[in-house]
């Protein structure tokens, strides 16, 4: 299938994850997709990776032997590579815990997805599918409630606030069910954040988040970050954990239709759980974001009837 | 106890859990980095199978890899009904072993197209899918006139058996790698009727009846 080329000039400017650096390097060079465009993604001498686009691979000189096929925008950060089609911003976000070192950091993983970008970020960002979807790991019937929380944006991201869930095991190191508390974050249109109790210091969060790559409007690719603090299980079984929640999650997003995230308030009926996406969808539709979602008409413009 | 090299999302070794399972086999897993840090690859892997492949069973020191094998030496040994693997039936063991080959082809065609469209595997994608197909329609109008005859099963017999139970991973995840099973009612009804069997396992990716 011929993917129509994006012209979204607001994703097309975003840094966007391609690759996770231990996959480059070991297993590289690594084909993707970003945006509908086939790009590869390779290590150099010397440390450095690079990114070009199939379309315009060989059409550059070469000179020596050496080919003059203009690279894009690369950076490294928090594990993975990053790129942009566009014009990118000089910096990418941070995340402060991911500097402490006695924290477990490991590649857990880029799984993809037949859906959307924005229906994986969503879905990262729902609490009510924990008890049905992940049944015995994040959530337990009948403790489906999910309790008020608080949403508000703050220097250009959205922070959702005070989320709690009863969960039997909320992570690797848990060994009883416990009450979690969750805070989000949404750093970048695709990079959604969460900040929650560890099971072994309940005054310190792990931190968990999916950086996902547009492949094309209808395809994506979640890059798994995780950031916790576990002492005594081994990167399997972390791994494991991670694969579980994903190949839960699978089935259940693939088959929401429309693939693309409709940013129409009305299109689709939320509830009170749902004030984290009501946000999201609101702030993609602000950015003025048309690739991979469905705008319909503007938010202001819907009257009561 | 037995222990089983293994990952979760590996259509391979669910075979091996599933009979685990329905056999009610006291095991251990021993999770295996498959995806991404391709553990099974790694040099103490292979010093396990040198061929590099999960699963790999661990029965009190007596080594075995290859689903199929370790499917059909655990049937042997601790199937006392000779239910999943009729050893003493030659007919109905002949024709289990015919769809235990025939898997080879679904797990090579509709789990390898899921490979590729979940974890990036460099595959030919329509070429996956259209093998798959073929297949499928095969397995289809078999499990058709299965039903015609009073049988609710690949093979002859009241009772599923190893040739069920190595097909239906590979049936019921096809979606994941763009398969989609609209098309072949026979194989909907026969993938629901195994998953209502008791002590059936789940799989992340296998939804709950």
């Amino acid at each position: 299938m011929v993917e129509k080329r994006c012209e979204d000039p607001v994703i097309r400017d975003l840094w966007h994850p391609v690759a996770a650096v231990p996959d480059v390097v070991d297993r590289g060079p690594i084909r993707t997709q970003l945006l509908g465009e086939t790009l590869t993604v390779q290590s150099k001498e010397g440390g450095d990776i690079c990114v070009t686009e199939e379309a315009v691979q060989g059409t550059g000189a070469s000179v020596d032997g050496v080919s003059l096929t203009p690279t894009l925008p690369t950076l490294q950060k928090f594990g993975f590579v990053w790129t942009s089609l566009g014009s990118p911003p000089d910096s990418l976000f941070d995340i402060p815990e991911f500097q402490e070192s006695d924290r477990w950091y490991e590649n857990s993983g880029s799984f993809r997805v037949h859906t959307s970008a924005g229906r994986a970020v969503e879905n990262f960002l729902d609490l009510a599918h924990f008890p049905f979807v992940h049944e015995g790991y994040l959530g337990e019937r009948p403790y489906t409630e999910v309790k008020d929380y608080s949403v508000a944006t703050k220097e250009g991201e959205i922070w959702a606030n005070g989320c709690e869930f009863y969960q039997p095991i909320a992570a690797v190191s848990a060994t009883e069910g416990q009450v979690t508390q969750y805070s989000y974050r949404l750093a970048h249109p695709f990079c959604p954040l969460l900040y929650k109790t560890s099971p072994l210091n309940r005054e310190r969060f792990d931190v968990i988040g999916i950086f996902v790559q547009p492949m094309t409007e209808e395809r994506a690719c979640a890059h798994q970050f995780l950031c916790l603090l576990d002492e005594s299980n081994d990167d399997a079984t972390i791994k494991r954990f991670q694969a579980v929640i994903f190949g839960q999650d699978k089935p259940i997003l693939e088959n929401q239709v429309p693939k693309r995230l409709p940013l129409e308030p009305r299109a689709e009926t939320p509830i009170r759980a749902d004030k984290t996406s009501i946000q999201y969808r609101r702030w993609l539709y602000d950015l003025g974001i048309s690739y991979g979602v469905v705008r319909g008409s503007s938010p202001e413009q819907i009257s009561v009837t | 106890m037995i222990k089983l090299y293994d990952y979760e999302l590996s259509v391979n070794c669910y075979k091996v859990r599933l009979l685990l399972n329905f056999l009610l086999v006291p095991h251990k897993l021993h999770s295996i980095d498959f995806f991404p840090g391709w553990e099974h690859k790694s040099e103490w892997f292979r010093e396990i199978n040198p061929l590099g492949h999960i699963p790999v069973i661990d029965d009190e020191g007596f080594l075995l890899r290859d689903s199929n094998a370790i499917l059909i030496y655990l049937a042997a040994k601790y199937d006392q009904s000779c239910r999943w693997y009729p050893v003493h039936e030659p007919s109905r063991l002949g024709e289990v072993s015919q769809w235990m080959m025939f898997s080879e082809g679904t797990t090579n065609t509709a789990s390898a197209a899921r490979l590729h469209d979940s974890l990036g595997y460099e595959f030919d994608i329509e070429a996956c899918r259209e093998g798959a197909h073929k297949l499928f329609r095969v397995l289809d109008e078999h499990l058709w006139f299965q039903e015609q005859n009073g049988s609710s099963w690949l093979c002859s017999g009241d009772d599923p058996t190893l040739a069920d139970l190595v097909i239906f991973p590979d049936v019921i995840l096809s979606e994941e790698g763009g398969i989609s099973r609209v098309g072949y009612p026979a194989i909907r009804r026969w993938a629901d009727r195994f998953r209502h069997l008791p002590d059936f396992s789940l799989m992340a990716g296998v939804l709950p009846t």
